[in-house]
């Protein structure tokens, strides 16, 4: 019976080694950061830049980046069931409100006076805020406005006003409208999804003077107001807009308008930038911008978002996580990536100072109605009805995500023309009353 | 293993407890998590309300089987599960009894056919939606458009065949490698005889190689049914579903339960519900094909 002994040897070496190995590990692990983020361009710039905050303060950063609805599902999984797997998490302003009522998220009222909170946009701070805490700091904010090409209106003897009506808008894509030549009239988010179709739908509802809910949560779908939004959107779209628009997501659009084959486009601010760098962009000297289209009123007809760094409870690191954001959201980040990378590339929208740099201003024409956009939202005033949540394109409650997207996935069918405006409404206003049963009364 | 009828039962205990561990672990590998999506389905239970967890009995099949979108996923599922085995094995023989003709190239051929087996669901699934269904951009619609017809909104017009289409070019040649060696495995004198009994291409097809190539398609169906009650990617790169619930199946309305909703007991309870679905769908499939495996026999 020699057999144990060797066994038991070899069995004690591997276990010292694994021991040996972990304290040789653990302190080191003391002063590292798992930071999980989103796969946009401006993101990616933060995780290139990393390595100065790394060296400044010693620590070792470990980064996850996804797309982002796989990051927004991994997240929720992993905050939800108390796993520490992340010390800084990217999320939105859907999610820092929500989740900080679930007493999941450090407040992070403590960054300190050089930190210079009043300095963000108050439409942001209180995005991210819960009971007047703020549980995530902004990155980065973008609002939504028209992008038109100017040559192609100049060349119809059309001029885009300042600030668009709906109406005019059909007017303009339907001279414009030239599909011999691959030019479509408007280009607008397809896609379903709450994040995609549903973000500009829900504008456009807001426009015509609609609400996603009445003040006792019933659902409000099949209300004329939805009825008008809808029906002009799916007529809109399918006259004048691109073949294949139901697979269209915010970035075949923007692939789309940035090749030329849009005249107009209603989407998010935060594509600007790409759209004016000449590398990536066929349309970079003949893009113009106007404010986002209104139609009956003008309470929420542009939308407001922001992606914020954040802390989840679960994380042990959170003194370094805190020194982190300050060092990502500061007015500091934002100069030195203007600098070195130039102005177009730096994260908008967060900080009112970003919009008093003469460089900025000078390489950005757009800003000014950035800015403007962002000032004038009110998220908490999204129609001109009254309403019981917060959230312009989205509705601040956790059932909006399966809901948004239900919806969505109606009204693209109507779109695609496998069922009529009123019947996707019926459908999608059943869908909405089993998914809020608990919230009316 | 004769003679040793009185050694038989300490041998018969010994390999038994020889294979208890694996046995075990076999056991526990498909018990445990069945039983634990047992026991969700029954919890009334969202990631995203955390206190609210609570037992549901049956409430989450009740919610479900009442819902259309179930009904229709269903449909969808066994659609795609059909279509796409029809589609595969229809074109998987047409290719093996081309391949297995002598003709200059054919080894290069035989690649060609096989590789987009190797190409990962997502990546083809990526290429056909954006550089051969598009619309604006892709090849297909430059095609038609060059023909003088308009072209084909594929993902918005018939979301489920564009679907199907994307799964039967990966899959068909899984066909292919299975049934192409099976064809060359059949015995050249008994074709030979055929041709001398002066059967032509076709019945020689019909009646020697088509009862030979049954068995080997028997194999192709059900593994590819396994794979199919289950396509996920394709859909999700393309349609995400839709229009509508037009190109939703169990695997992808799970999906939406689990992650988008966050609810853990529904999409517990719609995985229990595919469960049910497949393994009478299987032995739907393993009763078919064993009846012809029988006559083939007899």
């Amino acid at each position: 019976m020699k057999l144990p002994n060797p066994t038991w040897r070899t069995l004690t070496l591997l276990v010292g080694a694994a021991l040996t190995v972990w304290a040789l590990y653990e302190p080191q692990r003391r002063s590292e950061l798992t930071v999980a983020t989103v796969n946009n361009a401006d993101m990616i710039l933060m995780q290139q830049l990393s390595s100065e905050f790394e060296k400044q303060n010693g620590v070792k950063l470990n980064w996850v980046v996804l797309g982002e609805n796989i990051l927004r599902q991994r997240l929720t999984i992993d905050i939800a069931t108390g796993s520490n797997t992340f010390d800084v998490i990217t999320i939105g302003s859907y999610e820092a409100p929500l989740w900080g009522e679930r007493g999941w998220l450090v407040p992070l009222d403590d960054l300190g006076a050089d930190y210079d909170y009043d300095d963000i946009f108050d439409v942001l701070r209180q995005g991210l805020s819960y009971q007047g805490r703020m549980y995530a700091v902004p990155f980065y904010g973008e609002s939504s406005f028209t992008y038109y090409r100017k040559d192609l209106f100049q060349k119809a003897g059309l001029e885009m006003p300042l600030q668009p009506s709906y109406f005019e808008i059909r007017q303009f894509a339907q001279k414009l409208n030239d599909p011999e030549h691959g030019v479509y009239g408007i280009c607008l988010r397809g896609e379903p999804g709450w994040g995609q179709n549903m973000a500009y739908i829900s504008t456009l509802v807001n426009t015509f003077g609609g609400r996603w809910v009445d003040l006792d949560w019933k659902p409000q779908l099949t209300s004329p107001a939805w009825m008008e939004a809808v029906s002009f959107y799916v007529d809109l779209l399918s006259k004048y807009g691109p073949p294949g628009v139901i697979t269209d997501g915010a970035n075949e659009n923007r692939a789309l308008f940035a090749n030329g084959n849009c005249a107009m486009w209603v989407d998010a601010t935060s594509a600007a930038n790409y759209l004016l760098d000449p590398s990536q962009s066929r349309v970079a000297a003949t893009t113009g911008f106007a404010k986002a289209p209104i139609a009956n009123v003008p309470n929420g007809a542009s939308w407001v978002w922001s992606w914020g760094l954040a802390i989840p409870t679960s994380s042990k690191r959170s003194p370094m996580a805190k020194q982190f954001l300050k060092w990502a959201t500061g007015r500091h980040y934002i100069t030195t990536v203007g600098e070195r990378f130039g102005w177009l590339r730096i994260p908008p929208g967060s900080r009112r100072s970003t919009y008093e740099i003469p460089a900025y201003l000078a390489a950005a024409p757009f800003a000014p109605l950035v800015r403007e956009a962002i000032l004038s939202a009110d998220y908490r005033k999204p129609s001109a009805l009254p309403v019981p949540y917060v959230g312009i394109q989205y509705v601040g409650i956790p059932e909006f995500q399966a809901l948004g997207t239900e919806v969505g996935q109606e009204i693209s069918a109507a779109l695609a023309g496998r069922a009529t405006v009123p019947q996707a409404l019926e459908l999608a206003q059943a869908d909405a009353e089993s998914a809020l049963e608990g919230r009316s009364k | 293993m004769t003679g040793t009828g009185a050694r038989r039962p300490p041998r018969h205990l010994h390999s038994r407890s020889l294979l208890a561990p694996s046995v075990a672990a076999l056991f526990l590998w498909m018990v445990v998590p069945l039983g634990m999506t047992l026991w969700f389905s029954a919890k009334r239970f969202n990631l995203l309300n955390p206190g609210k967890t609570s037992f549901a009995g049956w409430e989450n099949y009740r919610e479900l089987l009442t819902h259309r979108a179930l009904w229709v996923a269903m449909g969808n599922t066994l659609f795609l599960v059909g279509l796409v085995l029809a589609f595969t094995l229809t074109f998987g023989t047409l290719f093996s009894l081309l391949l297995d003709q002598d003709f200059p190239g054919r080894n290069v051929c035989r690649l060609l056919v096989i590789a987009p087996f190797f190409v990962m669901p997502t990546v083809s699934a990526l290429i056909w939606k954006n550089m051969l269904m598009n619309p604006v951009f892709g090849l297909f619609a430059w095609i038609t458009r060059s023909l003088g017809f308009g072209a084909i909104e594929f993902f918005s017009r018939a979301p489920l065949l564009s679907i199907v289409l994307i799964v039967g070019w990966e899959w068909t040649p899984f066909a292919v490698l299975i049934l192409l060696p099976a064809l060359q495995s059949l015995n050249p004198e008994q074709v030979e005889a055929a041709r001398l009994d002066g059967a032509g291409p076709f019945a020689l097809f019909r009646h020697i190689q088509l009862p030979h190539l049954l068995r080997p398609m028997a194999v192709v169906a059900m593994i590819e049914m396994i794979f199919f009650l289950s396509l996920f990617a394709e859909i999700y790169v393309t349609t995400n579903g839709g229009p509508g619930l037009a190109s939703t199946n169990l695997a992808y309305l799970i999906f939406r339960d689990a992650l988008l909703s966050f609810d853990v007991g529904r999409a517990s309870a719609g995985g229990v519900i595919a469960i049910i679905l497949a393994n009478i769908v299987g032995l739907f499939l393993m009763r078919l094909v064993g009846r012809n495996l029988q006559e083939d026999l007899q």
